[in-house]
């Protein structure tokens, strides 16, 4: 057996594991901590198939900027498990059933696509940094720019969002 | 001899190098809070630990016996597995970065030629900003599993602190990584063998990277989680024992893994200032060489550490207002700036 196989396969129960966990767990901090592991998981998936940018990027923006906020709002908000509001009945049916929808269509748009898995041995350099931004940056300059754009636009829409209203209580 | 397709001897070199440098991390850990008491008793006239060994040397060593034999206290409302986790997850996280960093040239042992650097990534630098970014969890995880009022408040005053900050961060060194045009560290380095230090070509950089760093350890004047006239004792505060003295260890850590991160970007690294080194391989030899290198980037690791434990027993604290408006509104526009005049003398001199 490759190291790459072991690895691969150590990675991925890790990662499903952590991602059962996340549901699973009553506290929503668990929850959080738990995703981050799935994001620590997907990151060595990354680094198997050499693609060292897109990992370290996941790492930085997902585990680290965005899990950091999800935990600020769930410490501020003092969400415990046992001020979690409990579904009702009907609710956690109709959840399982569009998750298990979900998960049938991934499976079958996916069942045929094996050479995917093929390619956890780490050649190919596409994902290296100077490939990655040689492409971003010729081929795909329009849609790059495009989105960032949208990210500009989303930013000032927190902005304006978060600033607060001049306030007319004293006329 | 391979095993599982992996050069065994490779590993075992990598091995032992990871850990000479842990180790020589944390004993360098040890001796910057020895230093620091050393330099605080120095600028405000007193004697500082003189008692356990000659000069105080063995002061570090006693510190750490009394933390490991102090009882150690669960608060019985925290959650225990995450209560232990923090502490743990800032300790490993400050150990982490040191894997890009190098620490020499190669040296020849055996007949092998043994690089001295853990691994040569070719994102070399981002992975100290992804590792920054894990830091954050080892405070919040912390603050928040103590159930303590006053660590929430100082844990996510750390995280928020520790993001703003690292925003101007990236910005300051997107500067330089234009001239270099490499993420390497080990290239970075090489570059600046031939051609001059970054800090010539990049001081307004280096400034705002300084200050940033500052920021990211929590130290003075940036020491805001920690900031005990407000919040008791900062996010460490239902700690005792082992597991307090690993948060106020990881700090120094910090420290001295920062300090060679700048001196490895914008001070040479192990470069021996106004020597060229390959002529000098000639003369000594390639091992000489790589220790006297060595011992160069230690000595500004060394210089970067006095500045620290400088700047904190001058620089009164910021307020917490004040410290987001320094991050927000001035480092960031200005490390914007220096992005901008950078790119444009790039571009003007490569015309």
């Amino acid at each position: 057996m490759h190291i790459n196989e072991i690895l691969f396969w150590f990675l991925t129960a890790l990662a499903l594991f952590s991602a059962m966990m996340v549901v699973f767990s009553k506290n929503p901090v668990h929850s959080v901590l738990w995703l981050i592991m799935v994001f620590i998981s997907i990151t060595g998936h990354y680094i198997i198939m050499n693609a060292q940018f897109l990992a370290i990027v996941n790492m930085i923006v997902y585990a680290g900027a965005i899990m950091v906020l999800f935990l600020f709002v769930i410490m501020f908000m003092n969400l415990n498990a046992e001020s979690e509001p409990q579904k009702s009945k009907w609710m956690k049916f109709a959840a399982v059933l569009s998750g298990g929808s979900l998960m049938l269509i991934l499976i079958a748009a996916l069942k045929d696509n094996v050479g995917f898995i093929s390619s956890v041995h780490g050649e190919g350099s596409i994902g290296l940094i100077k490939n990655l931004g040689k492409v971003l940056f010729t081929e795909y300059v329009v849609p790059f720019e495009i989105s960032s754009i949208l990210f500009l636009s989303a930013m000032v829409g927190a902005v304006v969002l978060g600033k607060k209203e001049p306030s007319n209580t004293v006329s | 001899m391979d095993l599982l397709a992996i050069d065994v001897s490779l590993g075992l070199e990598k091995l032992l190098l990871i850990g000479g440098i842990i180790t020589f991390s944390l004993i360098v850990a040890m001796y910057t809070t020895y230093a620091e008491r050393k330099v605080a008793a120095w600028m405000q006239d007193r004697r500082g630990p003189n008692r356990a060994g000659p000069f105080g040397l063995l002061q570090p060593a006693a510190d750490g016996l009394k933390l490991f034999f102090k009882e150690e206290i669960i608060p019985l409302t925290s959650n225990k597995t995450l209560f232990v986790l923090g502490p743990a997850l800032a300790m490993v996280t400050a150990m982490l970065t040191s894997a890009v960093i190098p620490w020499g040239s190669s040296i020849e042992l055996f007949g092998r030629n043994v690089s001295l650097q853990i691994a040569d990534v070719n994102i070399g630098i981002l992975y100290v900003f992804g590792v920054v970014s894990m830091g954050v969890y080892g405070i919040m995880i912390g603050g928040w599993s103590s159930n303590n009022k006053f660590s929430l408040i100082a844990a996510v005053r750390g995280a928020s602190q520790i993001i703003s900050y690292e925003l101007a961060m990236g910005l300051s060194l997107i500067a330089l990584l234009m001239m270099t045009g490499s993420l390497s560290l080990k290239t970075i380095v090489a570059q600046q063998m031939e051609g001059g230090w970054n800090i010539i070509y990049q001081p307004l950089g280096f400034l705002i990277f300084l200050i940033c760093v500052f920021a990211e350890c929590n130290r003075t004047p940036f020491d805001l989680p920690e900031a005990e006239n407000e919040l008791n004792f900062g996010y460490h505060q239902e700690y005792s024992s082992m597991k307090l003295g690993l948060y106020l260890f990881a700090e120094y850590v910090n420290m001295f893994i920062s300090s060679a991160v700048v001196s490895t970007l914008f001070f040479g690294g192990y470069d021996i200032p106004f020597v060229n080194e390959a002529t000098l391989v000639l003369s000594l030899g390639v091992n000489t060489v790589a220790m006297l290198g060595f011992v160069a980037l230690f000595a500004k690791i060394l210089f970067f550490l006095f500045l620290f434990i400088w700047v904190r027993w001058t620089i009164p604290r910021f307020r917490y207002d004040q410290l987001m408006d320094l991050g927000w509104k001035k480092l960031i526009p200005l490390a914007l700036a220096n992005m901008l005049i950078t790119a444009v003398v790039i571009l003007w001199l490569n015309k």
